[in-house]
């Protein structure tokens, strides 16, 4: 440990203005205070703080990914194996791996390019880097379809990273979620390569692992998601990607076709827990959005529909399939796009769980409403906190003139 | 029986250090300091100068735009020096003790029978005046005024604060502090406000005439007089308090008993850093090094001139401030070389966070923390951080935006008049962004002054 600081003390002054590699101080820096903890002491105002920071807040989301990332991993494994019917003979780690060694390369190009901008960044404004990307970075690759193309991602990335964070001034400034504006212009951009029956499940045979499903030899399969079945299916029963009929248990597990950590209602709690636990994401967002989404879901499921199958989806159901629980958990209670009152986020929260319900049963073209509800009621974040700012300021103004 | 109201909202940092209850002289100090910069608002004018003979209550400067405001000295001697800076700025007036206190004679008189006028013209001739804060803006009070209300807060909340039941005792300053509460009361036409901790035993403070007491319980910043205000008659638009801290009443009482002036005090000698924390009788002014002698052995500490939330850094040969209570001595935080400390469980160091496990190891262990900032500052990103140690009715997240902002319309309508620095020190301590908040507030608060006058 001493010999890692003497040595960064040693290469410190070429990174620094006029050294030879000053054109990369904030790759250092970034370096640097990611190994060590900044020996920055307090020059105004309290003489102590408390030891949480942003890389402690960012990471602890990231670590509560993992399970969903893990899971998701493991998922895209088993479609493939599933479909090609060799399940039975492949080990467990065969169809990790697989699962593994296809998500990747979407996490690495994801950081690549995100974090490349961000670095740029930093170094172009003299600032430090700031970490609100390690979460984006994570979460882009569990928001796509395991066949979505790597080069879709990294466009989108960089286009989100930019136009949707940057140009507002950085982490902390953004409007929209970082990671939906991705997926947001994923769907638009690249419709067929985001939705439809045919890119949830990984076709090709990597390192040899895995089943090659492009060429023909196997047929007869359904890669649709649960909702994108219900949505264009004539009942709600949803079936597996061979045509069974699964029930709410295996939604909740999450063995089906989806986008990469979305499908496991499992894994993501556990995620939910360690936010909640730790205090990191608010507790007042999360539980709104399902009780927003479960009491929407209810009306619809009570007045019920003869054409569209989603609007008899029963509520549990609802909450379990797509992208609502990951959308819930993880997009939803991002700090900067919520609104920063208490209250507000109560009405924030109830208000995404409805539109997306909405959304999903009202909108012909697309099965899932999470995203766009979220990004909307983003929109609103500010207008909810002006109402609960305001109650405040009339508060005091009549406190003034009743006096 | 005195109004009973409960904070919620708030944080006790348990540090290490608490002074125990024993009391000693503190060394003689040889020279004094009184800098102008501790009575924030005024612009000082010197009236004295080098070589000059003082007493206990000479007059040193005076406020420009008040000349009835004045600051005097603690301690009998002469001037030393008057220490300017950049344009000519005052920075301190350093005084040679000679050791005898010698006083200037005050009136000795029972302030109940005085008029308000004349009580007025003691204090401010005296120099006890500008003891007295106000709000808004959390600066010396002016004498022009005539304040709503004056608050004392009966108790100190801040991490490792002198206890005042310990430090008002009983027998030794009853008449002190009712006769400096009587003298208060006739400075203005509404209450005088005490409010005291419901578990504190301060007899004191609890068997005073002629004030509303009020209890509070709860956590840090309860003793926080702005705290208090907005829970028993938040300030309007207009409206102007005075605020007092109870050191000063009992050194204006006893003028009016004894007939001199005498500003000494007992304050605490805190911290991790302080092999013996405990009590210490000194005066305002006084060398660091009369107290914290032989008391620290470390090298990198920082002194601290009042509570580790708001107080100054001072140098080691630095002098006691004019407004502080407890000289905190804690490590700094500068050679720490932490090896992935943002990731690591960290059980020595305190958090509110619930991704450090300090909230599983009980309330009542101590720790020990350095002037490390523990990160990089961010723009705001974590929200509601602020909210759960701010127990007044405001925004205070959104009150610190409008300020950045400098939008004084809303820094009005979001409550800057009920607010101090202080009041944000809690804030600080807790943000993520590691955002100076009572610098912020500082400055929206002279700014606003500067554009209201």
């Amino acid at each position: 440990m001493k010999a890692l600081r003497n040595f960064l003390d040693k290469v410190k002054p070429n990174f620094e203005e006029g050294g030879k590699l000053s054109a990369f101080r904030s790759v250092f820096d970034g370096f640097e205070t990611f190994l060590f903890v900044p020996n920055t002491v307090s020059k105004s105002g309290t003489h102590i703080h408390d030891t949480i920071d942003s890389k402690r807040v960012m990471s602890f989301v990231v670590i509560a990914l993992i399970p969903a990332l893990l899971f998701g991993m493991y998922n895209v494994g088993y479609q493939n194996y599933l479909v090609a019917g060799t399940l039975d003979q492949a080990s467990f780690m065969e169809v990790f791996c697989y699962g593994f060694l296809a998500v990747l390369p979407k996490i690495i190009v994801s950081y690549l390019v995100g974090l490349g901008i961000e670095f740029t960044v930093a170094q172009w404004k003299h600032e430090e880097i700031q970490e609100g990307f390690l979460v984006s970075g994570m979460l882009i690759p569990l928001i796509v379809p395991i066949e979505c193309p790597l080069w879709i991602i990294a466009v989108a990335t960089a286009f989100a990273v930019i136009f949707a964070k940057e140009i507002f001034g950085g982490t902390g400034y953004n409007i929209f979620n970082v990671a939906l504006i991705t997926r947001a212009f994923l769907f638009f951009a690249y419709p067929t390569k985001m939705s439809g029956d045919s890119v949830w499940i990984a076709k090709e045979s990597i390192f040899g692992l895995g089943n090659d499903l492009a060429n023909g030899t196997v047929d007869g399969f359904t890669g649709a998601t649960a909702l994108g079945q219900v949505a264009t299916g004539s009942t709600t029963t949803v079936t597996d990607a061979l045509g069974n009929p699964v029930g709410l248990n295996d939604m909740i597990v999450g063995l089906m076709p989806g986008s990469i950590g979305e499908t496991s209602v499992i894994a993501i709690m556990i995620g939910a827990v360690i936010l909640l636990v730790s205090g990191v994401a608010n507790w007042r967002t999360m539980i709104s959005v399902f009780v927003g989404g479960a009491l929407t879901a209810f009306l619809f499921n009570a007045i019920g529909s003869e054409t569209n199958q989603v609007w008899n989806l029963d509520w549990m159901e609802h909450l379990c399939v797509g992208g609502f629980c990951f959308g819930a958990v993880f997009m939803a209670t991002d700090p900067v796009t919520s609104p920063r009152t208490n209250c507000g986020k109560y009405i924030f929260g109830f208000l995404i769980g409805v539109v997306a319900i909405i959304i999903r049963c009202m909108n012909p073209g697309y099965p899932e409403g999470m995203m766009l509800a979220i990004l909307l009621m983003n929109l609103f974040a500010a207008l909810i906190d002006h109402c609960f700012v305001q109650r405040n300021i009339n508060k005091r103004l009549n406190r003034l003139n009743n006096k | 029986m005195a109004e009973s109201i409960k904070i919620k909202k708030g944080l006790d940092i348990k540090l290490k250090g608490k002074a125990a209850e024993t009391k000693s002289d503190a060394l003689q100090s040889q020279f004094f300091s009184m800098r102008p910069d501790d009575f924030h608002g005024m612009t000082p004018k010197v009236a004295v100068k080098e070589g000059d003979a003082v007493k206990v209550g000479s007059v040193l400067f005076y406020d420009k735009a008040n000349p009835d405001l004045k600051v005097v000295s603690p301690c009998s001697g002469t001037v030393e020096a008057v220490n300017r800076g950049e344009r000519r700025k005052v920075l301190d007036i350093r005084l040679k003790s000679d050791g005898k206190f010698e006083s200037v004679p005050f009136e000795k008189a029972q302030p109940s029978q005085l008029s308000s006028a004349d009580v007025k013209k003691l204090l401010l001739e005296s120099g006890f005046f500008a003891f007295i804060n106000q709000r808004p803006f959390d600066v010396v009070a002016n004498p022009n005024d005539a304040p709503k209300a004056i608050f004392i807060s009966g108790f100190d909340s801040a991490p490792l604060a002198p206890s005042y039941d310990y430090v008002f005792d009983y027998t030794q300053c009853k008449d002190e502090l009712q006769l400096g509460i009587d003298a208060l009361a006739k400075l203005t036409t509404g209450k005088v406000y005490v409010s005291i901790h419901k578990d504190s035993a301060a007899r004191a403070f609890k068997e005073l005439k002629g004030v509303v007491i009020t209890e509070f319980e709860g956590p840090h910043p309860a003793g926080n007089v702005g705290v208090q205000i907005n829970h028993i008659s938040p300030i309007n638009k207009g409206e102007v308090v005075w605020t007092i801290s109870p050191y000063d009443v009992v050194a204006i009482g006893s003028a009016f008993k004894k007939g001199t002036i005498d500003f000494s005090r007992l304050i605490a000698l805190v911290g991790s850093s302080v092999s013996k924390p405990s009590y210490y009788k000194t005066y305002p002014g006084a060398e660091i090094a009369s107290v914290v002698k032989g008391q620290v052995s470390e090298e990198n500490v920082r002194y601290i001139s009042g509570n580790p939330l708001t107080g100054r850094q001072v140098s080691k040969d630095g002098f006691i401030g004019a407004f502080a209570h407890q000289i905190t001595v804690i490590p700094e935080g500068n050679k720490n070389n932490e090896l992935l400390g943002w990731i690591m469980p960290r059980l020595n160091k305190f958090s509110t966070s619930h991704s450090y496990f300090s909230w599983l190891l009980g309330s009542k262990k101590e720790y020990v923390a350095d002037t490390n900032l523990n990160g990089g500052e961010r723009a705001f990103i974590m929200s509601g951080e602020y909210d759960a140690v701010f127990p007044m009715d405001i925004l205070p997240e959104f009150l610190v935006k409008a300020i950045m902002d400098k939008d004084i319309d809303k820094m009005e309508q979001l409550g800057i008049y009920e607010v101090a620095p202080e009041d944000f020190a809690l804030c600080e301590y807790v943000c993520t962004s590691k955002i100076e908040t009572q610098r912020i507030v500082r400055e929206g608060l002279d700014y606003l002054r500067k554009e209201l006058a």
